[in-house]
């Protein structure tokens, strides 16, 4: 059934990504700037000096305020973080209400082929990649239950792989995802962990449709628990109790037993932590980074004139996500294979994962940010306010007081 | 089907906006998206703890101060008005403003509002002077726990000594116009928005 199906669905494929390309270049008038301000990256040290009124160095200045009051308003107008967590604004519009933003009305035409859009999207698209993706999910734990049965050997590796790739590929059918896989020379090898920029789940599909990897998470229930214990029957992943979530060491000795053993496929992980909607790349956290062996980075970077991939976890539930996910035209994509980075000599987790993410952001095309992903949630720490007070102090007594302390 | 948000923002509030604010229409509904993205609980009026919620804001060492400014005296709500007018402080001072006849009075983005703006950062009780206790205590939160009490209090002294004319140990508002006369504050007290 499935052959029958593949020429028919990437022939729509096709077919879609020609004509709207086409269309999107006629509907160019929609085009609409959205940054809102534009800031100058001055500086503390070099903003209040040259308040400074000269002459003797008074060591404050009543001016001074005005640097914070400035940076803390241009911070509630347009900041940096908070718009990571919300699909990314379009310049422009893709014919996805749910992407409309600050489109206003503009044309009948327009409401038109919104309309006619809704109609293939929801009326053909729609059923055909639902029936597409419960074939690829229930043959993935049919068949890797199957395998499971098989003794361990060469045998069993050689069909536990060709049994990942062919369901993860009709998951990638059933969601229209046309992907451009880049430097191929670069793809992850056994004993070595795969560390990507996370946007939605659909990161591991497009993947691992690509390439055998070993997977990491925390044991669920319901489908999502199935799944989990029929693919680990067929090849070892690692799959964690929510307990032992929080033991850090646990976590970090079965990673490297993992790696330690050149049979075991390569570990895919996502050291954000979070999903971030794809237009920056956040902290990774330095856990996988602390485990010394290869790292191979991948960045992958969705277009999202044609759809939204970006999973906003505090707004829509897995399934209405995966539902957006099925209505949209496409998901086009495109994946990097970097080439891999080992830890050097003098260098510390925290600056590997920082090299790590930059390479990822720079191919990628991606905002490269300090900040933690976690502040979707939680609160930022009190760390960096004392940093900003430091600075600042340094400023007022530096000349005189500081003299010993201040050498950078 | 026009854009969610600025459905909720009537034609003749943006008219309003506009005469009081001076932001062209364009930025008062781009600004409308921005406000209307921070009000978490979307009941159109931002509480404190949703500008907290932005992390640049909230690492600034003033940032409790600047929050407070949004809120009307005894207030815990700032709705899109309120956000707007402390917002048109920070336009530019353009050379042509089209509403220098405005029969209010200055325009809130005037070189004597900026400077008011920053003033009442410092003037904790609303009372209309700086206090030695007040700049006190608004240089222990910018300089956090680096500097000692004796050091910040000479500098406090130091500060009033030079700025104060009358005698009274405190700075009235004259006497900080007076102070920062020098200052390039329409510039340093502006935002570049864009169209």
């Amino acid at each position: 059934m499935e052959s029958y199906l593949f020429p028919f669905d990437s022939l729509i494929c096709m077919l879609l990504g020609i004509s709207f390309t086409v269309w999107f270049t006629l509907l160019l008038h929609l085009y609409k700037p959205y940054r809102i301000i534009a800031k100058e990256p001055v500086s503390l040290e070099q903003e209040i000096q040259d308040m400074r009124r000269g002459g003797a160095e008074p060591e404050f200045d009543m001016s001074d305020i005005f640097y914070f009051c400035r940076r803390g308003v241009e911070s509630i107008v347009d900041d940096e973080v908070t718009k990571r967590f919300t699909a990314e604004e379009l310049e422009s519009w893709n014919l996805l209400t749910r992407s409309n933003y600050n489109f206003h009305h503009i044309s009948t035409r327009l409401t038109a082929l919104w309309g006619v859009g809704v109609l293939i999207r929801y009326g053909f698209l729609l059923p055909l990649r639902v029936t597409l993706a419960f074939t690829g999910v229930g043959l993935l734990v049919v068949l890797t239950s199957i395998v499971g049965l098989f003794p361990n050997g060469r045998m069993k590796n050689y069909l536990s792989d060709k049994v990942h790739l062919m369901c993860y590929r009709i998951c990638v059918r059933a969601l229209t995802a046309i992907i451009t896989y880049h430097d191929s020379e670069n793809k992850p090898k056994n004993g070595g962990i795969c560390v990507a920029n996370h946007t939605s789940p659909i990161d591991v599909i497009i993947l691992a449709s690509d390439g055998c990897y070993a997977m990491v998470g925390q044991v669920h229930g319901g489908l999502m628990g199935v799944i989990q214990r029929a693919m680990v029957k067929a090849c070892p992943h690692i799959w964690f109790e929510r307990s032992e979530v929080k033991d850090r060491h646990l976590v970090a000795k079965r990673l490297s037993d993992h790696v330690a053993d050149k049979s075991k496929l390569p570990i895919l992980i996502f050291p954000e932590g979070t999903c971030i909607n794809n237009t920056s790349v956040m902290m990774f956290k330095k856990g996988s980074f602390e485990i010394g062996c290869t790292v191979y980075p991948v960045a992958i970077k969705y277009d999202p004139r044609f759809g939204d991939a970006f999973w906003n976890s505090s707004k829509f539930g897995m399934v209405n996500y995966l539902l957006h996910m099925m209505s949209s035209w496409a998901i086009v994509c495109s994946v990097w294979y970097l080439p891999p980075m080992s830890r050097m000599e003098g260098e510390d987790a925290v600056q590997f994962a920082n090299r790590v993410k930059a390479a990822i952001a720079r191919k990628g095309g991606l905002a490269d940010l300090l900040w933690d992903g976690g502040l979707k949630r939680g609160k930022v720490k009190e760390v960096f306010k004392e940093e900003q007070q430091k600075l600042y102090s340094k400023v007022l007594v530096g000349s005189t007081s500081f003299q010993s302390t201040n050498q950078d | 089907m026009g854009s969610r948000a600025s459905s909720l923002l009537r034609e003749e509030d943006i008219e309003e906006i506009k005469k009081e604010t001076g932001f062209s229409h364009s930025q008062i509904t781009r600004l409308y998206s921005r406000f209307h993205s921070l009000d978490k609980g979307e009941n159109g009026a931002l509480s404190r703890e949703d500008f907290q919620r932005i992390p640049e804001l909230a690492i600034n060492p003033l940032g409790d101060r600047i929050i407070n400014a949004f809120f009307p005296e005894g207030e815990d709500q700032a709705n899109f008005r309120g956000f707007m007018r402390t917002l048109a402080h920070f336009r530019p001072v353009e050379d042509n403003e089209k509403n220098k006849d405005l029969t209010s009075g200055e325009p809130l983005n005037s070189r004597t509002n900026k400077l008011l703006f920053a003033f009442r950062l410092y003037d904790l009780d609303r009372d209309d002077k700086i206090s030695r206790d007040e700049l006190l205590q608004v240089l222990r939160m910018m300089v956090g726990v680096n500097i000692s009490d004796e050091q910040l209090g000479s500098i406090a002294d130091r500060t009033i000594q030079e700025a104060d004319t009358n005698g009274d140990m405190c700075i009235s508002f004259s006497e900080f116009i007076k102070v920062l006369e020098k200052v390039d504050v329409e510039q340093k007290m502006s935002i570049r928005f864009l169209h």
